[in-house]
């Protein structure tokens, strides 16, 4: 019964999601107001039935209901009740699910916080994100539905995937959506821009706070993704480069490139055309990204479904979207174009090259991830592109970015004179090159090279950085107090920036100075790596809800003092027939230690992996510093005072806006 | 500084940034792609010997030895037709085993072994790589892999 309401709840979601894209064209026909706005109750509607969908989803998997074949597949009566939460989401129809729920989420979001939006554009806006939410119903309905049955019945279920009974599955996937979903706002805003053929000053004011909220879970999720690939796969790695990982990151480049273009066209007018075409291209990407994990054409770790079917439908929901944009780009982008005038010196440069580095960035990880797909399906064999392409082509384009993240916030908008830059960088300059040396000198082995290049690039960033927060502070009376008072938004940029910084030492210095072992140990053995001794207690069993384990015991002494017991585990899930390694790791602020179990090799005797990871934290650090700076920038002063005397002024800049940003 | 110039600074970077990334990417691409073999293929003399590529098959049941003392394992690889001796040093995949598909990336000897720095078997036990699902069909057939250019 409950099944069959969610499947009802879901084609009514459908409807009112018709309704909702369809009330404002009628509206703009019969020239009735009234009946555009309609569009409004239709998105709340859309939302409470499918949320109404969700939770009938989710109380089948509660009641362990193994007569709905989603639900067989994915769970078991053994599954701990907070897994059968997440084993909702935990494949594909369910994903798309709450895709559509989040999707909802935000439209509902934009019926509430836009009421200063003239009414005209905030109901194309609710229109072009209810024609989306079709698209996904139609998806859900016509070749992924979740609540399918299974007749007969399953008698027991066939458990959730190993991998995802995990606490970083439990909450990863829906930060993740709520990012890729979120960037379906600046698209919208975008395509409503398109329509009306006008974008001022407040549109790009509008735009900023969704876009950059939908980066910070983006961040977020892009980070707790990387974390949990580190613990759970049993590599120790903490990112391969994978197509799924590319999916979620080239939406992430985009939107950040999109963030720092919002930024020019706020402050000085420019690059408006250059933004919507950002935005569509953002949003293109998250549906690429979809279209990549889900129709199973990759070979991957997350492809779940292999269904052609599905393919195929979402190659061309995705056509349709990415095609009439850019189609409305060409048709009206003219009416969007035009702005502020800058010299070749100026904060607008800088930013611009921001924006083809992101851009490029973003087709260099688009190309890799697409070519063995276009090869192979031209027949001219099977390759891959491993993790050596993207280094080399990456690598480069990060560190000219992160050069010209230390000079574009100190540099002037509109022209600026290449003395005064000379003049101000000479020390950040210096200090860093300094710290650099420094630092690769006092560490051993071969990796100075790339500790000196990764830590001179990170030390620029940071004096940088230092340099435009005391530049600030020199105009106050009181600059320790001033360091509280300083504008939001400007705080957050320096906190994202800061965040850059700590993520690339992190990752230099765990690339660089990483000990990695693969080693036979029998009882009693022992073996040091970078002042660490790891004694090999032995193996015995344990007990999980629906697992067995065997779980080694490691001692670690440092200095011939033990101070952490570590205890990897090999589980074999009773309806799995294939052990997951579970590995155990003792983390730390400036190193992890890492220890994995292999296989057992006879007398006792394991294969096991044992890690050294300095810094390898500090990555996960950096992307919640830049997630912590969106936060803070969306709390600026400016968009709150917006929100309140937005109405009939929205053709004019907000002086203070401007003002604020510097 | 007039519209005019402006956006052809505008272009100017654009085109000079595409056109370095561009370059970068090809070079790149075309340094790091690994080609898929199967063993059959390898048999007859189509892989490069020295450069690095990917053999998929399946594992042949009762192939697995170990050596004593190290971590070094060494197995064959079979696409039912031709099979084909690999050697790997350190810990295998949770999903290796006799029976199941995989893909191993390394480098062949002289003598035509595979000396692999990297084993991957994926998914679950039903879960097939797809250039191996591909491989087993074709030697099945008959057939023949497209061949690299």
């Amino acid at each position: 019964m409950i099944p069959e309401l969610g499947h009802f709840a879901l084609i009514l979601a459908l409807l009112t999601a018709i309704a909702q894209s369809l009330f404002p064209v009628l509206g703009a026909l019969k020239r009735a107001p009234a009946l555009s706005s309609a569009a409004v109750p239709a998105a709340r509607a859309q939302f409470a039935f499918c949320l109404l969908a969700f939770a009938c989803l989710t109380a089948a998997f509660l009641m362990q209901d193994f007569s709905v074949r989603y639900v067989a597949t994915n769970s078991n009566s053994a599954l701990p009740v907070y897994y059968r939460f997440s084993a909702v989401w935990g494949a594909h129809e369910g994903s798309l699910l709450l895709w559509a729920l989040i999707l909802s989420g935000w439209t509902v979001a934009v019926t509430l916080f836009s009421r200063n939006l003239p009414d005209l554009f905030r109901v194309r806006v609710i229109a072009v994100m209810g024609a989306i939410s079709v698209g996904f119903y139609l998806f859900m309905l016509l070749t992924s539905n979740p609540f399918e049955r299974l007749l007969p019945p399953a008698l027991e279920g066939n458990d959730l995937n190993p991998l995802l009974q995990d606490f970083g599955l439990i909450v990863h996937p829906p930060m993740l959506y709520m990012g890729y979903v979120g960037l379906a706002v600046p698209f919208s805003f975008a395509v409503a821009a398109l329509m009306g053929g006008r974008l001022d000053p407040a549109w790009t004011r509008w735009t900023r706070p969704w876009t950059v909220i939908a980066w910070v879970f983006l961040t977020v999720g892009i980070t707790l993704g990387s974390w949990w690939a580190y613990y759970e796969l049993g590599w120790g790695g903490w990112w391969f480069w994978d197509p799924v990982e590319n999916a979620s990151f080239m939406p992430w480049l985009m939107a950040t490139a999109l963030i720092h273009s919002l930024a020019v066209s706020e402050q000085r007018g420019a690059f408006k055309a250059w933004t919507v075409l950002l935005a569509i291209f953002a949003f293109s990407l998250s549906l690429l990204g979809t279209f990549l994990v889900r129709s199973g054409v990759l070979v991957s770790v997350h492809a779940f479904a292999t269904d052609p079917a599905r393919g195929v439908f979402i190659l061309a929901f995705l056509g349709i979207v990415v095609g009439s944009a850019l189609v409305l780009f060409a048709v009206r982008g003219q009416a969007v174009s035009g702005g502020g005038r800058f010299e070749f010196f100026s904060r607008e440069t800088l930013l611009l090259i921001n924006n083809v580095l992101l851009v490029v960035a973003s087709a260099s990880v688009l190309l890799g991830t697409l070519y063995p797909l276009i090869l192979d399906a031209m027949g001219l064999g099977k390759i891959s592109v491993g993790p050596p392409y993207f280094n080399s082509v990456f690598v480069p384009l990060v560190l000219v970015l992160l050069a010209v993240l230390g000079v574009g916030p100190l540099t002037r908008w509109k022209h600026d004179h290449s003395r005064r830059l000379v003049t101000l960088l000479r020390w950040p300059l210096i200090v860093s090159i300094l710290a650099g040396a420094a630092f690769a000198l006092t560490s051993e082995g071969d990796g100075r090279a790339q500790i000196f290049a990764g830590l001179v690039f990170a030390a620029w960033v940071v004096a940088t950085t230092a340099l435009g927060i005391a530049r600030r502070l020199k105009r106050r009376t009181a600059p320790m107090a001033g360091l509280f008072r300083l504008p939001r938004g400007f705080a957050g940029m320096t906190i994202a920036h800061l965040g850059a910084a700590v993520m690339v030492v992190g990752i230099t210095l765990t690339t660089a100075m990483s000990t990695e072992k693969d080693l036979r140990l029998a009882p009693g053995d022992s073996y040091s790596i970078a002042g660490y001794d790891f004694r090999f207690v032995g193996v015995g069993e344990a007990m999980g809800p629906n697992y067995r384990a065997e779980r080694g015991h490691i001692e670690v002494a440092r200095n011939g003092k033990t101070f952490a017991s570590m205890y990897p585990e090999k589980r074999h899930y009773i309806n799995s027939s294939a052990p997951m390694t579970e590995a155990a790791i003792d983390a730390g602020f400036t190193r992890d230690l890492y220890a994995a179990l292999g296989e057992e090799l006879g007398d006792g005797a394991w294969a096991v992996r044992i890690y050294h990871k300095p810094f390898i934290r500090w990555i996960w650090l950096g992307g919640l510093l830049m997630a912590l700076g969106g936060v803070l920038a969306v709390s600026d002063r400016r968009y709150r005072i917006a929100i309140r005397h937005e109405r009939g002024r929205s053709g004019r800049d907000l002086e203070a806006g401007a003002l604020a940003e510097g | 500084m007039t519209p005019r110039r402006q956006r052809m600074i505008f272009v100017g970077i654009m085109v000079a940034g595409v056109a370095l990334a561009a370059t970068l990417a090809f070079i790149a691409i075309g340094e790091n792609m690994l080609y898929f073999f199967s063993p059959t293929q390898v048999k007859n003399g189509e892989a490069p010997k020295g450069r690095t590529l990917r053999v998929g098959g399946l594992v042949v049941p009762g192939s697995v030895t170990r050596e004593p003392g190290d971590l070094t394992v060494r197995f064959d690889l079979t696409d039912n037709r031709e099979s084909l001796t690999v050697t790997y040093s350190g810990i295998l995949p949770d999903l290796f085993r006799e029976g199941q598909g995989i893909i191993a990336t390394g480098t062949l000897t002289p003598a035509g072994k595979l000396v692999a720095d990297e084993v991957l078997a994926k998914h679950d036990e039903k879960y097939m790589p797809p250039e191996v699902a591909e491989a087993l069909e074709l030697a099945n057939k008959g057939g023949r892999m497209p061949k690299p250019e």
